[in-house]
């Protein structure tokens, strides 16, 4: 990668104001955003000052609140109507700050592109695609509809758009999350920006999706010399593709540098924790593993059991609808022994959470059984059913949708007692609840608030308070860290394993994220469109994964490392699953299989069972080495 | 078990009062609203008139020129000021009441609904699809006439029939929606019995819209018992409603339109204020809007 020489240092390029080639696409100098609000001014960035340059990335990583977005929302113009700025934001020399709107709206379609994190409620769901992108060139560049349809459809194309010339006159439902952040890059392309704004793009998107989106940036960059901003709380993120980082902390910028300068030495206190979060003890190889757990005894009978179980949706369902059935999960089977903690990674829509619901019998299971202990969940009277929740505990994704927000935090945590355990006396009621929110470190002062007054974090533990009061035997995690920062998912990872050593459970731990399940987790199962790929101890996994689909998502976990990264990044697979409505004949991977022969096309490949305890359904993994 | 909770912090309910009490428009609305109905319970001890007795030496006179009648008097020389007050106190009353049946009606058969399985949930709303269906003034023309014309009873049913299909409607939306949240999925997985996932989560979550829909209710309410009363289909002489108080008004809007101005000027005042804390309401229960 021609990465920019240090030439490109902000202070230096200052002094060359109007020369091109050196001096800065954008500039940002003391500038202050802050907000009015009825409790006073809330300052979200302070003094900020930094400047990128052509062909140049610079990463802005800080955790959520460090004021990132709103300070790039201020220099295009965005803020809401109680948002003030004051210094100066330069694009190219002019002044952003105290133009007139109709230039700004210029600049903004003509002169910068912005991706924002959540590509659906950027998009308009009424409208088609190729129409979308059409527009900004109409408004912008002056091509007439037919010339604009044309660019879009090379536009689709250049960001690697499957099926461009279909999908231009889809509607933005009917795109995958991936797809439609690259729609999302061909907009922000399409007025041949010379700035591109980046916030967050990928947070909400798969590992795999994630690499390919950055992948694609990296290359934009260096093929059009774009200035690009990437926004990103992940220093994992940053590593593959900035020439330049600045880290923010509570508006400030408390560090800028060259990323390896940054990763390798860097020099605020500050910076060190984030790296250190997103480096995880395990990866940087410094810290224990968490505690063996109990072997798995072969003989001893399994805690809890899975046999061919199927789960199907009806898709379509109404008086007059069409009706399909998707299968979800298809004979997945597997054994967990006493306090095993599994993990279940996969992309999105490749059944992980559905097998969680399954095992919980949160859904019914279209074929197969869920054996807990030895009795089968699924012939059990609702009663009985409803009484043996009191060891099958969840916890869920979305830290404040899984709280009831007209509930106290110990009205949340009380609930399971107030379910199974009504003989409970109000003293100890009132103990336990004590006793489970410290167990999460949240102190008994916060059972009173409600959860919109809780950090994402805080809300996390009171679900994980609320799972463990009553002590469960299986505990099932459902992506219970995508939705939070990089540091607060090492917190709660931290957390998840002392509950684990200090009560013996069954965890169930589902990811798309490979690397942080490891952390965790004895074996690991990858799902593939609902299908078991591979099952192995998660060791072994990431030192000598068998099947061609773990490959690729290990290969795709950002490592902050700017060394390795980028390298990383440009190996990065093609595709995306596709629709489970239409799996593919044989093995659902092979459409996109680097290594697919004839055989895959034809025959399912069997659940193999290896001497060395592990499992994959690879017709080739043998000559795969 | 209450001693055992923890205190409770800055509630939710008390939160949105602050939020309501900050909001001025609301605040103006529910004064008045408090006037007019305080006005209307009062009315009777105030006034030397009841709403039928007739002062044979004022007919038909305008406010202000007799000392005893504020408002003037109405052809039959009664009190125009007992008579719009009382009437006041009918419409309010015959309102809230039947909102509150259709409320009551429809949060039960729209949350069950909502809850139930696909089968239920189909059955219960065609029914209300077919009772939309039907045109309700040919129902409270034909209950008029099988019951006694303008009974209070037959007023609430009639209006009750009606207003509780949209709040069902609404209910029902609403359920399914918290339906597919991720607390009412850990409350199912905590083993929380249906009934109980039913009361504790699934309608204290709905309480907000369904209070700002019910508060826009009644005033819909007293649109429609005008409306049925300016036929002749509800209350009837010499019981005055606003409804029709303003059809006797209206006939005489040429000779004396203050007959019809004062009872129509309390129902826009009313109207007007309880739409203003209708929209109150919706802002301060949603604070998530803010």
């Amino acid at each position: 990668m021609p990465s920019i020489p240090a030439s490109t240092d902000p202070t230096r390029a200052g002094a060359a104001d109007g020369a091109p080639a050196t001096e800065a696409v954008l500039r940002l100098s003391a500038l202050t955003v802050a907000f009015d609000t009825p409790g006073g001014t809330v300052t979200a960035a302070r003094e900020v000052t930094l400047a990128v340059a052509r062909g140049e990335c610079l990463g802005v990583v800080g955790e959520s609140g460090a004021g990132k977005s709103q300070l790039f929302l201020a220099v295009l113009g965005l803020l809401p109507g109680n948002g003030r700025t004051q210094g100066s934001a330069r694009f190219r020399g002019s002044e952003l700050l105290t133009l007139e709107p109709t230039m700004l709206d210029h600049v903004r379609g003509a002169g910068i592109g912005m991706v924002f994190q959540d590509p659906m409620s950027s998009l308009t769901p009424h409208l088609q695609v190729g129409e979308q992108i059409a527009e900004v060139m109409v408004r912008h560049r002056g091509l007439s509809r037919r010339q604009a349809r044309k660019r879009a459809l090379e536009l689709l194309r250049r960001v690697q758009v499957a099926d461009p010339e279909r999908r231009l006159r889809q509607y933005p439902h009917q795109l995958s999350g991936g797809m439609r952040q690259r729609v999302m890059i061909a907009i922000a392309l399409s007025g041949e920006p010379q700035l591109l704004i980046a916030d967050e793009p990928t947070t909400a998107l798969d590992v795999t999706v994630q690499a390919q989106i950055l992948a694609l940036l990296a290359e934009l960059k260096r093929e059009r010399g774009l200035a690009l901003v990437l926004i990103t709380h992940d220093p994992g993120v940053v590593a593959g593709i900035a020439d330049r980082v600045s880290v923010m902390r509570d508006g400030r910028i408390v560090e800028t540098g060259a990323v390896g300068a940054i990763f390798r030495s860097p020099r605020e206190p500050y910076t060190r924790k984030l790296l250190r979060e997103a480096r995880g003890p395990d990866l940087a190889g410094d810290a224990p593993h968490s505690s063996p757990p109990a072997p798995v005894a072969p003989g001893a009978a399994a805690a809890l059991e899975l046999a061919g179980v199927s789960v199907r949706y009806t898709i379509g369902r109404g008086w007059l609808g069409r009706r399909a059935k998707l299968a979800a999960l298809s004979e997945v089977s597997l054994e967990l022994a006493r306090g095993e903690a599994l993990g279940v990674v996969g992309e999105s829509g490749c059944g992980k959470s559905t097998l969680v619901r399954a095992v919980l019998q949160l859904l019914p299971l279209h074929a197969g059984r869920v054996v807990w202990m030895g009795r089968a969940l699924g012939g059990l009277p609702r009663s009985a059913l409803r009484s043996l929740r009191r060891d099958l505990q969840i916890i869920f994704q979305d830290p404040f949708g899984s709280l009831d927000p007209r509930m106290t935090v110990g009205e949340i945590v009380a609930e399971p007692l107030e379910v199974h355990a009504r003989d409970f006396t109000p003293a100890a009621h009132a103990a336990a609840v004590t006793a489970a929110l410290s167990q999460v470190r949240l102190g008994a002062e916060l059972s009173s608030r409600y959860p919109h007054e809780l950090s994402g974090g805080q809300c996390q533990r009171v679900g994980i308070a609320r799972a463990m009061i009553l002590r469960p035997q299986l505990l099932a995690c459902d992506e219970p860290l995508s939705a939070l920062d990089v540091s607060t998912q090492e917190q709660i990872l931290t957390l998840l394993g002392e509950l684990r050593r200090a009560s013996p459970m069954c965890l169930l731990f589902v990811s798309h994220n490979v690397a942080l399940v490891q952390r965790l987790c004895e074996r690991v199962l990858v799902l593939y469109l609902g299908r078991m790929m591979e099952l192995a101890p998660a060791a072994a996994l990431y030192s000598r994964p068998l099947h061609p689909y773990t490959r690729e998502l290990l290969a795709a976990v950002p490592v902050p490392d700017p060394d390795i990264q980028p390298a990383r990044l440009e190996r990065v697979g093609r595709g995306e699953p596709p629709s489970p409505l239409t799996p593919p004949s044989g093995c659902v991977y092979r459409t996109r299989c680097p290594h697919a022969a004839a055989v895959c096309r034809e025959r399912i490949p069997a659940w193999e069972k290896l001497p060395d305890g592990r499992y994959v359904a690879c017709h080739r993994w043998r000559e795969l080495g | 078990m209450n001693e055992a909770r923890a205190p409770r912090g800055p509630g939710w309910w008390s939160d949105a009062r602050r939020r309501l009490s900050a909001n001025r428009a609301a605040r103006g609305a529910l004064a008045l609203i408090l006037l007019i109905a305080l006005l209307s319970a009062l009315a009777p001890f105030v006034s030397p008139w009841s709403y039928d007795s007739i002062d044979w030496r004022h007919l038909a006179r305008p406010p202000g020129r007799i000392a005893a009648h504020w408002f003037g008097t109405d052809r039959l020389g009664r009190d125009l000021f007992v008579r719009t007050l009382s009437g006041v106190r009918l419409s309010l009353l015959i309102s809230v009441l039947a909102s509150l049946v259709s409320l009551a009606i429809g949060i039960a058969w729209g949350a069950i609904a909502g809850l139930a399985g696909a089968r239920t949930d189909a059955w219960m709303m065609r029914f209300v699809d077919v009772l939309y269906s039907l045109p309700y003034l040919f129902i409270v023309i034909i209950l008029t006439t099988l019951f006694e014309r303008g009974s209070m009873g037959v007023l609430l049913l009639s209006l009750g029939a009606v207003g509780w299909l949209t709040t069902a409607r609404i209910v029902r939306a609403e359920t399914r929606s918290l339906r597919r949240r991720q607390f009412v999925e850990a409350a199912r997985a905590l083993g929380v019995p249906p009934a109980a996932l039913l009361l504790r989560h699934i309608v204290p979550n709905l309480l907000g819209p369904v209070l700002v829909y019910a508060t826009l209710t009644v005033p819909q309410m007293i649109v429609f018992e005008s409306f049925l009363s300016f036929l002749g289909l509800g209350v009837q002489e010499p019981h005055a409603s606003l409804g029709n108080l303003i059809l006797v008004g209206a006939e005489e809007m040429e000779s004396a339109p203050w007959m019809l101005l004062v009872p129509a000027a309390f129902l826009v005042g009313l109207l007007l204020s309880l739409n203003f804390l209708g929209d109150g309401l919706r802002d301060a229960l949603d604070p998530r809007e803010h």
